[in-house]
């Protein structure tokens, strides 16, 4: 019987730790995935968030000399003007869905580490003058976000 | 005329496999052979229309019949003829045919088989394998049809995903669904051999032999999809734990659990309880992993969003794991445990806590994919959890199965003495200690690699020390080195295969290991002429020039590579500009090598060919991994070979 408790409170101390590494690999790895309007309501500086909407039409800026990329993230409510160091990736253009990650910061822009332009089966670019659908980029994006 | 042809063929054979899957049950039943024949006849004749079912969407691809609304949306009149082949299973519907396909062939590989060696199981195995088949020829008939019609009838195609236009995509999901489908029939055994109540040895020798054949090519899936990953998007990764690549790595971390863990009950007559809820499990993932990328529940590269498939798989599911670990359930009396644990340090031990860390990876990696969603659906707040979570937890559990990999096949069973421990690993871990103390000197100040070097030496050290004493004691009977050696891997190949498996996985350790810590990366803009540096190579950029393929215009860079050694090297990175993409796609460019690749991707350029801007890679020991998983998928081809009779 004691060598069976044994092997009992061996597996419960695996199992433990399995799941104190579990939390510990949540807490802190766990990014939180936003709209553009839910960020500017209540910006936390230099915490990891991962902010997904709309590339706005004539706001993207690419200076190939400094690699300094800069664009405007919008929801059709708020607009987060976001800037990276780095060529724009793949999918990536004006008009369509990202997903950027990276943080806030106190000078009023969102400084970006990752770029995830995805290529979205669901959104298709609004026609000129048509509602841009945001709520379907949105729902679309935070699927993407999910990554 | 071909969607009707098509749809008619699925009809067909949905009929037939429901027919077979009752007919075999009834006979298993009554012992009726007449309707055992019938089954097979069905099975039969299921294989026949599927195999009409891919012929037909093989004739429309190469015929642009764009009436059949999956050729119009995955390829157009520019798609190479190679490409017109492989997009056949480059979407949603054309996989499930491919799917249905590869699993009726299986099925026919076990009647062929074992009608006659296997009278008692088979009549089930073979209702168990018509009725999943069913499933599959179900979801072909109403939410995933491939001959659905399209009209009016386009004048040309939307085109293939340009990522899809890879010569991976030939072997990758050919060798992956191979895989997947392959755990239907050790699953399939296992429900025959519950419901008939013969849970003794000999199924447990035919589910062993058909897992290590379909974990071998999950295995081979995996690294295909690697490399693929690698050398086609352009990240210089080759694992990304999208959840695609999870939902194909958590039935491989089961599988796993379960090759190890049958030779307990091999050889003990313990865990049978275990073992079977292993095999539910690993097919269960295999159809989890099937919902959670095919109905749309998560983003990724690979997932075709699509309505109501989730809803049948997620159903299917259901049906299976309810009905398999009930069954369970109803028999747990005749799987109780004929052997016990005798002590902690003993073979059964280290294999019981291999599982349980195999079994701890795979739900964490279940964890991680499922979280984001759960979190969703319950606080609604959206979040993820991503790559960094994955490897946080990860790493621990596969260090610690290294170690285990090191001590479980020479450790003594029933319990070890100090004796048996000091004699197979006191100079493995010596050596480990000792190289890993070297590296440190010689400048690896990286913690995490150094105690991946010296887990990794040390599991070698065992293997050899194993392989040693084996041969020397074959050349006492007269054998030289080089035979004795090939002796002993063709009579002992289950447990030599299972060695170079796990010598595989060691270098595919170092080459995870050493490619986190030492791989470099600049981003730069270059003027023609202009050079860049990175780990002592060079790259110049000579120009751009412009081509036309039938399917897409080319940009290409002309970039010269040196490193002041060997001479110089041309590298031409390039991107794609596909009419049905807005955006061009990259191609990338690299130069492989045993110790470092150089790897370079072209991103944005001046019209006039005056500068690009590149981002370049020196990615170190990334080609141990395709080494290491050709020695894994050879151990795993000499295990598979059937085992030699023991010499009298």
């Amino acid at each position: 019987m004691s060598r069976r408790r044994k092997f009992v409170a061996g597996g419960l101390v695996v199992v433990a730790a399995i799941a104190w590494l579990i939390w510990a690999g949540v807490s802190q790895s766990v990014v939180y995935f936003v709209t553009p309007s839910e960020l500017l309501a209540a910006p936390v500086p230099s915490k990891t968030y991962r902010v997904g909407g709309l590339v706005q039409p004539g706001s993207l800026k690419w200076e190939p000399k400094t690699l300094d990329l800069s664009f405007t993230l919008s929801d059709g409510k708020a607009s987060v003007p976001v800037r990276h160091k780095g060529a724009p990736p793949d999918l990536f253009a004006e008009g369509r869905g990202a997903v950027v990650e990276g943080a806030w910061t106190g000078d009023g822009y969102f400084k970006a580490s990752l770029i995830l332009a995805k290529h979205s089966e669901e959104y298709k670019a609004p026609h000129d003058g048509a509602d841009p659908g945001y709520k379907e980029l949105i729902k679309s994006l935070r699927k993407e976000g999910a990554r | 005329m071909i969607p009707e042809l098509g749809y008619g063929a699925t009809v067909a054979a949905l009929a037939l496999a429901l027919w077979g899957a009752g007919a075999a049950a009834v006979s298993a039943r009554t012992g009726r052979t007449n309707l055992l024949h019938s089954g097979e006849r069905a099975a039969i004749g299921v294989w026949v229309l599927i195999t009409a079912c891919i012929a037909l969407m093989l004739y429309a691809f190469l015929t642009f019949d764009f009436s059949v609304r999956y050729v119009a949306f995955n390829t157009n009149r520019g798609t190479p003829f190679y490409y017109r082949i492989t997009a056949l299973w480059g979407a949603l519907e054309g996989s499930i045919v491919l799917w249905a396909w590869l699993l009726s062939i299986y099925t026919l590989i076990v009647v062929v088989q074992y009608r006659r060696r296997q009278p008692e199981l088979y009549p089930w195995v073979l209702s168990v394998m018509l009725g999943i088949l069913a499933f599959f020829l179900l979801v072909m008939t109403i939410p995933a049809p491939p001959f659905e019609r399209l009209s009016p009838i386009p004048p040309d195609g939307r085109g293939l995903n340009p990522l899809l236009e890879d010569s991976g995509m030939i072997t990758h999901p050919v060798a992956l669904y191979l895989g997947f489908t392959g755990f239907t029939v050790p699953f399939a055994f296992a429900v025959a051999a519950l419901i008939v109540r013969r849970t003794g040895e000999e199924w447990i020798t035919i589910t062993r032999r058909w897992t290590i054949i379909a974990w071998y090519f999950l295995s081979l899936g995996l690294l295909i999809g690697g490399w693929w990953s690698y050398h086609v998007l352009g990240w210089g990764g080759y694992w990304a734990w999208d959840p695609v690549e999870n939902a194909a790595f958590m039935p491989w971390l089961t599988a796993t659990a379960f090759l190890h863990s049958v030779m307990i009950q091999e050889r003990r007559r313990m865990l049978k309880l275990w073992n079977l809820a292993l095999i539910f499990l690993t097919f269960g993932l295999t159809l989890f992993g099937t919902f959670l990328t095919r109905s749309g529940i998560i983003g990724s590269v690979h997932s075709f969003t699509q309505g109501s498939i989730g809803v049948f798989f997620l159903g299917f599911l259901a049906l299976v794991l309810l009905g398999s670990f009930s069954l369970l359930a109803s028999r747990v009396g005749r799987l109780r445990a004929e052997g016990v644990l005798d002590s902690v340090v003993s073979r059964e031990s280290m294999f019981l806590l291999n599982n349980l860390f195999l079994v701890a990876a795979a739900f964490t990696v279940f964890f991680g994919t499922v979280f984001p969603l759960l979190s969703e659906a319950v606080r609604g707040v959206k979040i993820s959890v991503g790559a960094p979570f994955f490897n946080l937890v990860n790493i621990p559990i596969f260090l610690a199965l290294l170690f285990l990999m090191g001590v479980g096949p020479l450790i003594a069973w029933r319990r070890a003495s100090a004796e048996n421990l000091k004699r197979n690993f006191l100079k493995p871990v010596l050596a480990g200690i000792v190289v890993a103390a070297l590296m440190r000197a010689l400048g690896v100040g990286n913690a995490l690699v150094l105690t991946a070097i010296a887990l990794v030496v040390f599991v070698a050290g065992t293997i050899a020390l194993d392989l040693f004493r084996a041969v020397r004691a074959r050349r006492r009977s007269g054998d030289g080195w080089s035979a004795a050696t090939l002796g002993l891997l063709l009579r002992q190949n289950r447990r030599y295969g299972g060695f170079i498996v796990h010598l595989g996985i060691l270098v595919i350790a170092l080459g995870v290991a050493g490619s986190q810590a030492w791989s470099v990366q600049t981003e730069v803009t270059l003027q023609k002429g202009q050079t860049v540096d990175l780990a002592g190579y060079h790259v110049r950029f000579d120009g751009l020039s412009a081509t036309e393929e039938s399917n897409h215009a080319k940009v290409t860079g002309a970039f010269t590579l040196s490193n002041g050694r060997r001479g110089e090297t041309v590298l031409l990175p390039g991107r794609k500009f596909y009419p049905q993409e807005q955006t061009p796609i990259a191609a990338v460019d690299y130069r492989l090598g045993l110790l470092e690749d150089v790897y370079l991707v072209l991103g944005d350029f001046a019209r006039d060919g005056s500068q690009a801007t590149v981002k370049l890679q020196v990615n170190r020991m990334v080609s141990w991994l395709w080494l290491g998983g050709l020695v894994l998928t050879l151990g795993a081809a000499l295990a598979i070979l059937p085992e030699a009779r023991k010499p009298a």
